[in-house]
Protein backbone atom coordinates (compact mmCIF):
# COMPACT_ATOMS: atom_id res chain seq x y z
CA UNK A 1 0.00 0.00 0.00
CA UNK A 2 1.45 3.21 -1.03
CA UNK A 3 2.61 6.00 1.76
CA UNK A 4 4.31 8.12 -0.63
CA UNK A 5 1.50 11.22 0.14
CA UNK A 6 2.41 10.89 3.70
CA UNK A 7 5.52 13.16 3.50
CA UNK A 8 3.22 15.67 1.63
CA UNK A 9 0.74 15.18 4.59
CA UNK A 10 3.50 16.54 6.67
CA UNK A 11 4.06 19.15 4.44
CA UNK A 12 1.09 20.43 4.11
CA UNK A 13 0.71 19.99 7.88
CA UNK A 14 3.89 22.48 8.50
CA UNK A 15 2.35 25.11 6.85
CA UNK A 16 -1.28 24.88 8.02
CA UNK A 17 -0.70 24.50 11.30
CA UNK A 18 1.43 28.12 12.45
CA UNK A 19 -2.16 29.70 10.69
CA UNK A 20 -3.92 28.10 13.28
CA UNK A 21 -1.14 28.49 16.21
CA UNK A 22 0.10 31.86 15.67
CA UNK A 23 -3.27 33.48 17.12
CA UNK A 24 -3.47 31.24 20.14
CA UNK A 25 0.47 31.16 20.75
CA UNK A 26 1.41 34.38 20.02
CA UNK A 27 0.78 37.94 21.00
CA UNK A 28 1.56 39.91 17.73
CA UNK A 29 -0.68 38.82 15.56
CA UNK A 30 -2.87 41.92 16.38
CA UNK A 31 -0.28 43.69 14.46
CA UNK A 32 -0.75 41.82 10.82
CA UNK A 33 -1.27 44.30 8.45
CA UNK A 34 -5.54 44.87 7.85
CA UNK A 35 -5.35 44.49 4.28
CA UNK A 36 -3.19 40.90 5.06
CA UNK A 37 -6.06 39.92 7.04
CA UNK A 38 -8.64 41.17 4.10
CA UNK A 39 -6.37 39.13 1.39
CA UNK A 40 -6.89 35.74 3.54
CA UNK A 41 -10.04 36.23 3.90
CA UNK A 42 -10.52 36.35 -0.02
CA UNK A 43 -7.90 33.26 -0.62
CA UNK A 44 -10.69 30.73 0.28
CA UNK A 45 -12.89 31.39 -2.19
CA UNK A 46 -10.75 32.02 -4.87
CA UNK A 47 -9.03 29.22 -4.95
CA UNK A 48 -11.93 26.88 -4.23
CA UNK A 49 -14.16 28.90 -7.51
CA UNK A 50 -10.57 28.00 -9.31
CA UNK A 51 -10.41 24.46 -8.80
CA UNK A 52 -13.95 23.91 -9.61
CA UNK A 53 -14.01 25.64 -12.80
CA UNK A 54 -10.64 24.17 -13.41
CA UNK A 55 -12.15 20.80 -12.88
CA UNK A 56 -15.39 20.83 -15.27
CA UNK A 57 -14.40 23.20 -18.05
CA UNK A 58 -10.78 22.37 -18.63
CA UNK A 59 -9.97 18.58 -19.94
CA UNK A 60 -6.64 17.35 -20.72
CA UNK A 61 -5.81 14.61 -23.23
CA UNK A 62 -3.34 11.55 -22.57
CA UNK A 63 -0.29 14.33 -23.66
CA UNK A 64 -1.71 16.70 -21.25
CA UNK A 65 -2.60 19.01 -23.15
CA UNK A 66 -5.51 20.86 -21.94
CA UNK A 67 -8.61 21.72 -24.04
CA UNK A 68 -12.32 23.51 -23.39
CA UNK A 69 -14.97 21.52 -22.11
CA UNK A 70 -18.28 21.57 -22.55
CA UNK A 71 -20.88 19.01 -20.70
CA UNK A 72 -23.35 18.50 -18.16
CA UNK A 73 -20.97 19.10 -15.47
CA UNK A 74 -21.44 22.41 -15.93
CA UNK A 75 -24.83 22.33 -14.74
CA UNK A 76 -24.38 19.85 -11.87
CA UNK A 77 -21.91 22.22 -10.52
CA UNK A 78 -23.78 25.19 -11.07
CA UNK A 79 -27.26 23.26 -9.62
CA UNK A 80 -24.89 22.41 -6.81
CA UNK A 81 -23.88 26.50 -6.50
CA UNK A 82 -27.71 26.79 -6.09
CA UNK A 83 -28.95 24.58 -4.00
CA UNK A 84 -25.86 25.50 -1.44
CA UNK A 85 -26.58 29.31 -1.64
CA UNK A 86 -30.39 28.74 -1.55
CA UNK A 87 -30.54 26.04 1.26
CA UNK A 88 -26.57 27.12 3.17
CA UNK A 89 -26.78 23.38 3.15
CA UNK A 90 -23.70 21.72 1.24
CA UNK A 91 -24.96 18.10 1.23
CA UNK A 92 -27.84 18.94 -0.24
CA UNK A 93 -26.11 20.46 -3.08
CA UNK A 94 -24.23 17.69 -3.37
CA UNK A 95 -27.22 15.25 -3.94
CA UNK A 96 -28.31 17.73 -6.67
CA UNK A 97 -25.14 17.72 -8.04
CA UNK A 98 -24.96 13.95 -8.09
CA UNK A 99 -28.14 13.56 -8.97
CA UNK A 100 -27.82 15.41 -12.19
CA UNK A 101 -25.26 13.44 -13.82
CA UNK A 102 -26.30 10.26 -13.12
CA UNK A 103 -30.08 10.43 -14.80
CA UNK A 104 -28.22 12.50 -18.01
CA UNK A 105 -25.70 9.78 -18.18
CA UNK A 106 -28.34 7.19 -17.59
CA UNK A 107 -31.08 8.49 -20.38
CA UNK A 108 -27.54 8.72 -22.28
CA UNK A 109 -28.05 12.88 -22.49
CA UNK A 110 -24.51 13.09 -21.42
CA UNK A 111 -21.35 10.74 -22.18
CA UNK A 112 -19.69 9.12 -19.63
CA UNK A 113 -16.58 10.87 -19.05
CA UNK A 114 -13.37 9.11 -20.83
CA UNK B 1 -14.75 39.08 29.02
CA UNK B 2 -14.15 37.78 32.43
CA UNK B 3 -12.34 34.36 31.92
CA UNK B 4 -12.01 34.03 35.76
CA UNK B 5 -16.15 34.41 36.58
CA UNK B 6 -17.65 31.18 37.12
CA UNK B 7 -21.52 31.21 34.68
CA UNK B 8 -24.31 30.44 36.51
CA UNK B 9 -25.16 26.71 36.75
CA UNK B 10 -27.92 26.80 34.76
CA UNK B 11 -26.51 28.71 31.96
CA UNK B 12 -23.36 26.86 31.77
CA UNK B 13 -25.75 23.82 31.74
CA UNK B 14 -28.04 25.23 28.65
CA UNK B 15 -25.03 26.21 26.80
CA UNK B 16 -23.39 22.71 26.68
CA UNK B 17 -26.41 21.07 25.57
CA UNK B 18 -26.55 23.31 22.61
CA UNK B 19 -23.26 23.17 21.96
CA UNK B 20 -24.16 19.02 22.08
CA UNK B 21 -27.02 19.46 19.39
CA UNK B 22 -24.93 21.82 17.33
CA UNK B 23 -22.02 19.49 17.63
CA UNK B 24 -24.81 16.71 16.65
CA UNK B 25 -25.57 18.20 13.36
CA UNK B 26 -21.95 19.19 12.47
CA UNK B 27 -20.58 15.64 13.00
CA UNK B 28 -23.76 14.46 11.16
CA UNK B 29 -22.25 16.78 7.94
CA UNK B 30 -18.35 16.19 9.00
CA UNK B 31 -19.30 11.91 8.15
CA UNK B 32 -20.74 13.00 5.01
CA UNK B 33 -18.11 14.86 3.68
CA UNK B 34 -15.57 13.00 5.08
CA UNK B 35 -17.06 10.09 3.43
CA UNK B 36 -16.97 12.06 0.23
CA UNK B 37 -13.72 12.96 0.87
CA UNK B 38 -12.62 9.17 1.06
CA UNK B 39 -14.28 8.25 -2.36
CA UNK B 40 -12.52 11.28 -3.88
CA UNK B 41 -9.45 10.79 -2.52
CA UNK B 42 -9.41 7.18 -4.10
CA UNK B 43 -11.05 8.15 -7.25
CA UNK B 44 -7.39 10.09 -7.48
CA UNK B 45 -5.08 7.44 -6.60
CA UNK B 46 -4.59 7.90 -2.64
CA UNK B 47 -3.93 4.35 -0.44
CA UNK B 48 -6.53 4.13 2.44
CA UNK B 49 -3.21 5.16 4.65
CA UNK B 50 -2.39 8.05 2.72
CA UNK B 51 -5.90 9.72 2.36
CA UNK B 52 -6.42 8.80 6.55
CA UNK B 53 -2.60 9.99 6.63
CA UNK B 54 -3.92 13.44 5.69
CA UNK B 55 -7.31 13.65 7.67
CA UNK B 56 -5.36 13.12 10.68
CA UNK B 57 -2.24 15.32 9.70
CA UNK B 58 -3.33 18.07 7.90
CA UNK B 59 -7.30 18.34 9.18
CA UNK B 60 -8.58 20.46 7.38
CA UNK B 61 -11.44 19.43 4.94
CA UNK B 62 -11.48 22.38 2.07
CA UNK B 63 -7.50 21.75 1.89
CA UNK B 64 -7.72 18.06 1.45
CA UNK B 65 -10.50 18.16 -1.01
CA UNK B 66 -8.32 20.62 -2.76
CA UNK B 67 -5.22 18.58 -2.42
CA UNK B 68 -7.46 15.85 -4.02
CA UNK B 69 -7.62 17.98 -7.26
CA UNK B 70 -3.73 19.38 -6.86
CA UNK B 71 -2.63 15.47 -6.71
CA UNK B 72 -4.99 14.59 -9.63
CA UNK B 73 -3.90 17.13 -11.87
CA UNK B 74 -0.23 16.63 -11.56
CA UNK B 75 0.51 19.47 -9.11
CA UNK B 76 4.30 19.62 -7.93
CA UNK B 77 4.43 19.39 -4.54
CA UNK B 78 5.80 22.62 -4.04
CA UNK B 79 2.75 24.00 -5.78
CA UNK B 80 0.30 22.21 -3.55
CA UNK B 81 2.26 22.95 0.03
CA UNK B 82 1.73 26.76 -1.23
CA UNK B 83 -1.51 26.61 -1.91
CA UNK B 84 -2.45 24.60 1.08
CA UNK B 85 -0.72 27.20 3.14
CA UNK B 86 -2.84 29.81 1.69
CA UNK B 87 -6.03 28.18 1.83
CA UNK B 88 -5.85 27.32 5.20
CA UNK B 89 -4.49 30.96 5.81
CA UNK B 90 -7.98 31.87 6.81
CA UNK B 91 -7.17 29.99 10.50
CA UNK B 92 -5.13 33.05 11.27
CA UNK B 93 -8.38 34.83 12.10
CA UNK B 94 -10.28 31.98 13.82
CA UNK B 95 -7.20 31.85 16.38
CA UNK B 96 -6.91 36.02 16.77
CA UNK B 97 -10.82 35.90 17.49
CA UNK B 98 -10.12 33.07 20.14
CA UNK B 99 -6.96 34.15 21.33
CA UNK B 100 -8.50 36.49 24.08
CA UNK B 101 -10.62 33.44 25.45
CA UNK B 102 -8.13 31.16 25.84
CA UNK B 103 -5.63 33.11 27.30
CA UNK B 104 -5.47 31.49 30.81
CA UNK B 105 -5.66 28.12 28.87
CA UNK B 106 -1.76 26.44 29.99
CA UNK B 107 -0.12 26.64 26.68
CA UNK B 108 0.37 22.85 25.91
CA UNK B 109 -3.22 22.32 25.48
CA UNK B 110 -3.27 25.86 23.37
CA UNK B 111 -1.03 24.17 21.35
CA UNK B 112 -3.43 20.74 20.70
CA UNK B 113 -6.31 23.14 20.47
CA UNK B 114 -4.47 24.58 17.13
CA UNK B 115 -4.34 21.79 15.48
CA UNK B 116 -8.15 20.88 15.94
CA UNK B 117 -9.09 24.73 14.86
CA UNK B 118 -11.66 24.20 12.09
CA UNK B 119 -14.00 26.33 11.10
CA UNK B 120 -16.53 24.29 12.94
CA UNK B 121 -15.02 23.95 16.17
CA UNK B 122 -14.72 28.06 15.97
CA UNK B 123 -18.21 28.27 15.21
CA UNK B 124 -18.86 26.36 18.11
CA UNK B 125 -16.53 27.19 20.65
CA UNK B 126 -16.70 31.19 20.48
CA UNK B 127 -20.82 30.74 20.12
CA UNK B 128 -20.22 29.03 23.24
CA UNK B 129 -17.89 31.67 25.04
CA UNK B 130 -19.82 34.09 23.84
CA UNK B 131 -23.20 32.86 25.43
CA UNK B 132 -21.65 32.00 28.68
CA UNK B 133 -19.85 35.52 28.75
CA UNK B 134 -16.83 33.41 29.75
CA UNK B 135 -14.57 30.36 28.96
CA UNK B 136 -15.46 27.25 29.04
CA UNK B 137 -12.97 24.92 27.63
CA UNK B 138 -15.20 22.08 27.22
CA UNK B 139 -16.98 23.50 25.08
CA UNK B 140 -13.99 24.00 22.82
CA UNK B 141 -12.71 20.22 22.88
CA UNK B 142 -16.66 19.27 22.45
CA UNK B 143 -16.98 21.28 18.56
CA UNK B 144 -13.05 20.32 17.75
CA UNK B 145 -12.84 16.29 18.46
CA UNK B 146 -16.45 14.83 19.10
CA UNK B 147 -18.13 17.13 16.04
CA UNK B 148 -15.50 17.26 13.75
CA UNK B 149 -11.76 15.34 13.89
CA UNK B 150 -13.74 11.85 15.16
CA UNK B 151 -16.46 11.62 12.75
CA UNK B 152 -14.19 13.35 10.11
CA UNK B 153 -11.29 10.72 10.36
CA UNK B 154 -13.39 7.43 10.36
CA UNK B 155 -15.73 9.02 7.68
CA UNK B 156 -12.66 8.91 5.63
CA UNK B 157 -11.31 5.32 6.52
CA UNK B 158 -14.91 4.25 5.52
CA UNK B 159 -14.95 6.31 2.41
CA UNK B 160 -11.89 5.20 0.77
CA UNK B 161 -12.70 1.88 1.79
CA UNK B 162 -15.98 1.57 0.63
CA UNK B 163 -14.95 3.22 -2.52
CA UNK B 164 -13.28 0.63 -3.83
CA UNK B 165 -16.21 -1.30 -3.84
CA UNK B 166 -17.97 0.52 -6.51
CA UNK B 167 -17.28 -0.49 -10.18
CA UNK B 168 -17.69 2.05 -12.34
CA UNK B 169 -17.71 5.51 -10.42
CA UNK B 170 -18.16 7.66 -13.30
CA UNK B 171 -21.96 6.17 -13.69
CA UNK B 172 -23.06 7.10 -10.08
CA UNK B 173 -21.32 10.95 -10.74
CA UNK B 174 -18.76 10.14 -8.02
CA UNK B 175 -15.88 12.49 -10.16
CA UNK B 176 -18.60 15.12 -10.02
CA UNK B 177 -18.27 15.60 -6.41
CA UNK B 178 -15.26 17.19 -6.11
CA UNK B 179 -15.99 19.95 -8.42
CA UNK B 180 -19.08 20.48 -6.58
CA UNK B 181 -17.73 20.20 -3.43
CA UNK B 182 -15.64 23.04 -4.44
CA UNK B 183 -18.02 25.18 -5.46
CA UNK B 184 -20.05 24.44 -2.34
CA UNK B 185 -17.59 25.33 -0.23
CA UNK B 186 -16.30 28.52 -2.35
CA UNK B 187 -20.44 29.56 -2.02
CA UNK B 188 -20.25 28.92 2.25
CA UNK B 189 -17.31 31.74 2.35
CA UNK B 190 -18.92 34.65 -0.20
CA UNK B 191 -19.80 37.27 2.69
CA UNK B 192 -20.01 39.95 0.44
CA UNK B 193 -19.09 41.81 -2.91
CA UNK B 194 -15.37 41.47 -2.44
CA UNK B 195 -15.82 37.71 -1.73
CA UNK B 196 -17.88 37.47 -5.28
CA UNK B 197 -15.18 39.01 -7.64
CA UNK B 198 -12.43 36.91 -5.85
CA UNK B 199 -14.17 33.83 -6.82
CA UNK B 200 -15.30 34.81 -9.81
CA UNK B 201 -11.94 36.35 -10.87
CA UNK B 202 -10.54 33.24 -9.23
CA UNK B 203 -12.29 31.12 -11.54
CA UNK B 204 -11.80 32.99 -14.99
CA UNK B 205 -8.16 33.35 -14.39
CA UNK B 206 -7.84 29.37 -13.42
CA UNK B 207 -9.16 28.11 -16.65
CA UNK B 208 -7.83 30.99 -19.19
CA UNK B 209 -4.89 30.33 -17.58
CA UNK B 210 -5.07 26.41 -17.23
CA UNK B 211 -5.90 26.60 -20.80
CA UNK B 212 -2.85 28.29 -22.22
CA UNK B 213 -0.56 26.19 -19.54
CA UNK B 214 -1.53 23.71 -17.61
CA UNK B 215 -4.65 23.21 -14.96
CA UNK B 216 -2.02 22.74 -12.13
CA UNK B 217 -0.36 26.49 -12.72
CA UNK B 218 -4.19 27.82 -13.47
CA UNK B 219 -5.36 27.17 -10.10
CA UNK B 220 -2.34 28.78 -8.82
CA UNK B 221 -2.90 31.86 -10.79
CA UNK B 222 -6.28 32.12 -10.11
CA UNK B 223 -6.03 31.25 -6.33
CA UNK B 224 -3.64 34.26 -6.52
CA UNK B 225 -5.25 36.76 -8.71
CA UNK B 226 -8.62 36.50 -7.31
CA UNK B 227 -7.99 37.60 -3.60
CA UNK B 228 -6.24 40.51 -5.28
CA UNK B 229 -8.52 41.90 -7.53
CA UNK B 230 -11.05 41.16 -5.17
CA UNK B 231 -9.33 43.48 -2.78
CA UNK B 232 -9.64 46.09 -5.60
CA UNK B 233 -13.29 46.30 -4.88
CA UNK B 234 -13.76 49.44 -2.44
CA UNK B 235 -14.65 49.37 1.40
CA UNK B 236 -17.98 50.89 0.89
CA UNK B 237 -19.29 48.36 -1.74
CA UNK B 238 -18.36 45.88 -0.03
CA UNK B 239 -20.89 45.24 1.75
CA UNK B 240 -19.56 42.59 4.11
CA UNK B 241 -21.81 40.56 6.38
CA UNK B 242 -20.37 37.88 8.16
CA UNK B 243 -16.25 38.66 8.09
CA UNK B 244 -14.30 35.37 8.90
CA UNK B 245 -13.70 35.50 12.84
CA UNK B 246 -16.55 37.23 13.40
CA UNK B 247 -19.85 35.56 15.31
CA UNK B 248 -21.79 36.15 12.46
CA UNK B 249 -19.00 34.25 10.66
CA UNK B 250 -19.76 31.55 13.31
CA UNK B 251 -23.30 31.51 12.85
CA UNK B 252 -22.65 30.32 8.98
CA UNK B 253 -21.46 26.95 10.19
CA UNK B 254 -24.30 26.01 12.71
CA UNK B 255 -27.87 24.45 12.36
CA UNK B 256 -30.46 26.11 10.43
CA UNK B 257 -32.34 27.84 13.10
CA UNK B 258 -29.59 28.23 15.53
CA UNK B 259 -28.09 31.84 16.65
CA UNK B 260 -25.09 32.82 17.86
CA UNK B 261 -26.45 35.32 20.10
CA UNK B 262 -23.56 38.65 20.80
CA UNK B 263 -24.49 40.60 24.00
CA UNK B 264 -25.63 43.89 23.35
CA UNK B 265 -22.53 45.60 24.76
CA UNK B 266 -20.27 43.54 22.69
CA UNK B 267 -18.63 44.83 19.85
CA UNK B 268 -18.69 43.18 16.94
CA UNK B 269 -15.16 40.55 17.11
CA UNK B 270 -13.01 40.84 13.89
CA UNK B 271 -9.79 39.58 14.21
CA UNK B 272 -7.37 41.43 15.18
CA UNK B 273 -9.50 43.85 17.47
CA UNK B 274 -10.78 40.81 19.21
CA UNK B 275 -12.34 41.80 22.81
Amino acid sequence: MSVELIPLAVLMFLVTYPSRALGLLTPWLDRLPRVGFDYLQLVGPAVLASLAAVSVMVATDDAGTPSFHVGIEWVAVLACLAVTAWRRNLLLGLIAAVGIVVIARATGLAALPA
Amino acid sequence: MSQSTVPPAEALAASRRRVLVDAAGIAASALGFGFVYGLSAREAGFSPIEAVAMSVIVFGGAAQFAAVGYVASGLAWPGIVLLTGLLNARHLLYSAALAPWLTRVPIVRRAVMAHLLTDEAFALSIGHFRRLGVTDEWGYWIGAIVSTFIPWNLATLAGVLLGGQIPDPARFGIDIIFPSAMIGLAAGLLTGRREVVAAAVGAGVGVVVALSTSPAIGIIAGGLVGPAVGLLVPTRFAAETAPLGSPASADRFLMPGSHVQSPPDDPDTRAGAAP
